[in-house]
C-alpha cells in the first residue's frame, strides 16, 4: 500500500505544502483537508479591494483563487470538512463525520480564526474579517453614512477602517492598548498612520478599549473604557486571533500559542524532541527566530505559509524516510499593507527592535515617503518603508540581509 | 527556453518577484516592474518561486 501525507488545512499553507511535497519528490498520496468550502484563495484583498467592491461571490472566488503549480499533480482535496481529533503516535486523524484516516506524514496548516471581543451586549451587527464569506457579508452593510466601529488597530483593523471610510461610512477606530499597527511599525510610524487615517475622516480613539456594546437586539453603540459612548450600527472586531489547535489536544503538545516547532518546522513534543513525521507551517507554527537568535514565535504574515512550506516539506519527507533533514534556511519575514493608496512595506523583525532610527523622510507623513530602521544593539534587524517605490524597498531589504544578523549556533 | 507574461492590470509593483528571481524581474527607479519575457530553463525554479510570492498572482507561464 502506498504512503499518505495528510495536509490539515486547505488555505494558502495547505496549497504550498502540497506543492512543495511534490517539488521535494514525494510520490505518495497527498490528501488536503480544509474546513472552508472554497479552494485556497488569497486573503489580503478581503480587507481592501474585495471589501470595497466585491462583485458576485463567483467573481470574487475566480479573482482570488490561487493557481496551483503545474507540477502539483495528483493532490486530493477534501473541502468543507473539519478535523476534530488526532492521534499523532497512532498516526490517525478523525473527521467531523467520524471517519478516521491514517497517515505516514502530517502537515499542520489549520491556521487561525479571529478572536472576538468578550464584552456584554447584543451580538447582531458584529463582524469579523477572515474569509470570503465574512468580506461579502460585511460589504453589504458598509453603506454611505453607516456608522462603523472598528475594534483593534492592527493590519486588518486599519485596512478595514480605511476601506469603510473610502466607502463613505462614518468610522470610529477603537485603537486598544497600542496605536495603529504599532507593534510592527513602532510608535513614530504608527502615529503617522493615525494621522493618515484621521485626515481621511477616521475618528481614532487612542488607548481605549471596548467595555460593552449598546443596543436592544442589535448594536447601536460602543461603550469605551474612557467612559464615552460612540454610535455604531456596524462593528468590525479585529482584535487578533486564536490558533486552530483544538484537534491536536491529547497529544502532549504545548499548544499555548500555536504549535511549537524546531527550525525545520518539525513539531516538538513536551520533552523538546521532534514528534516523528509531523510538521507545522504558516501562522499556526511557532518556530525559532534563527536569524536574530531569539525564541520561537509565530509569524502572521502572508509570506509565512510559502516560506515555511519550503522548509517543512523536505524535512517531513526526510523524516518519513528515516533521514535527517538538510540544514534549513532562515527566511526573512516580510509584510505589506495599503492604507488609502499608500504602500507600507516591512522586512525583518521590527517588532523585536530595541531602538529605531529614521533612515529617510518624516514618519509623521508616511504618504510622502519614509523609511525607518529597527535595531538590536547596533545591528539592523528590520526596515519599514512607506510611500516609496519598490526599488527602495529592495534596497532596504538588502541592507537588512547585509547587516548579517544571522546568528549561527 | 521558457516564456512568461505579466498581467499589467493585476501587477501592483510589489517587487516580490524581483527578490525571488532577480535575473528575470527587476524594479526600475520609479518602482515599476521590468522583466525578461524569455529566459533560460535553468531559471525555472526561481521563476516558480516568483510566481508563488506575487501577492496579486499576476505572473503566468506561457506554454
Amino acid at each position: 500500500m502506498g504512503q499518505r501525507i495528510i495536509v490539515a488545512g486547505a488555505s494558502l499553507g495547505g496549497l504550498r505544502a502540497a506543492e512543495q511535497l511534490r517539488a521535494t519528490g514525494w510520490e505518495g498520496e497527498i490528501l488536503v483537508i480544509g474546513e472552508e468550502n472554497h479552494p485556497p484563495y488569497n486573503r489580503p484583498p478581503l480587507s481592501k479591494e474585495v471589501l470595497a467592491a466585491p462583485g458576485t461571490p463567483k467573481e470574487v472566488l475566480s479573482k482570488l483563487a490561487f493557481r496551483p503549480r503545474r507540477s502539483a499533480t495528483g493532490i486530493q482535496w477534501r473541502l468543507g470538512t473539519r478535523i476534530t481529533a488526532s492521534n499523532l503516535a497512532g498516526r490517525t486523524i478523525t473527521l467531523d463525520d467520524g471517519e478516521e484516516i491514517s497517515f505516514d506524514g502530517l502537515v499542520i496548516a489549520t491556521g487561525l480564526r479571529p478572536a472576538r471581543v468578550a464584552v456584554p451586549g447584543p451580538l447582531d451587527g458584529r463582524h469579523v474579517l477572515r474569509s470570503i464569506d465574512d468580506a461579502l457579508a460585511l460589504h453589504t452593510v458598509l453603506l454611505p453614512g453607516t456608522r462603523v466601529g472598528v475594534i483593534g488597530s492592527g493590519f486588518i483593523g486599519c485596512e478595514s477602517a480605511a476601506t469603510a471610510a473610502s466607502l463613505g461610512c462614518a468610522v470610529t477606530l477603537v485603537e486598544g492598548r497600542t496605536g495603529p499597527m504599532e507593534r510592527p511599525l513602532g510608535s513614530a510610524l504608527s502615529a503617522g498612520v493615525r494621522e493618515m487615517l484621521s485626515r481621511r475622516g477616521v475618528d481614532c480613539r487612542e488607548a481605549v478599549s471596548v467595555v460593552a456594546y449598546r443596543g436592544d437586539g442589535s448594536c447601536t453603540g460602543i461603550e469605551l473604557s474612557d467612559g464615552r459612548t460612540v454610535s455604531a450600527e456596524v462593528i468590525i472586531e479585529a482584535v487578533g486571533s486564536h490558533a486552530n489547535v483544538e484537534w491536536l489536544q491529547g497529544n502532549g503538545l504545548d499548544l499555548g500559542d500555536g504549535v511549537e516547532c524546531d527550525g525545520h518546522l518539525r513539531v516538538l513534543a513536551a520533552d523538546g524532541q521532534p514528534v516523528p513525521c509531523v510538521v507545522a507551517i504558516g501562522d499556526i507554527a511557532r518556530y525559532p527566530d534563527v536569524r536574530n537568535g531569539l525564541p520561537a514565535r509565530r509569524v502572521e504574515h502572508w509570506a509565512t505559509p510559502t516560506d515555511t512550506a519550503k522548509i517543512a516539506a523536505p524535512a517531513l519527507v526526510a523524516g518519513i524516510a528515516g533521514r535527517t533533514p538538510a540544514e534549513a534556511p532562515a527566511p526573512l519575514p516580510s509584510f505589506w499593507t495599503d492604507i488609502f493608496g499608500t504602500r507600507i512595506n516591512g522586512v525583518g523583525s521590527p517588532a523585536d527592535a530595541e531602538e529605531t532610527r529614521i533612515l529617510e523622510g518624516d514618519p509623521g507623513k508616511p504618504q510622502e515617503g519614509v523609511a525607518v530602521g529597527y535595531y538590536r544593539g547596533n545591528t539592523l534587524i528590520g526596515v519599514v518603508n512607506a510611500g516609496l517605490p519598490a526599488s527602495r524597498h529592495l534596497h532596504y531589504r538588502q541592507l537588512v540581509l547585509d547587516a548579517g544578523a544571522l546568528v549561527t549556533n | 527556453m521558457s516564456q512568461i507574461t505579466v498581467d499589467r492590470k493585476l501587477c501592483d509593483n510589489h517587487g516580490q518577484c524581483a527578490i525571488a528571481a532577480p535575473k528575470v524581474f527587476s524594479m526600475n527607479d520609479e518602482g515599476v516592474l521590468e522583466f525578461e519575457e524569455i529566459f533560460d530553463d535553468a531559471l525555472l525554479d526561481e521563476v516558480e518561486e516568483a510566481i508563488d510570492v506575487c501577492p496579486v498572482q499576476a505572473i503566468f507561464v506561457k506554454d
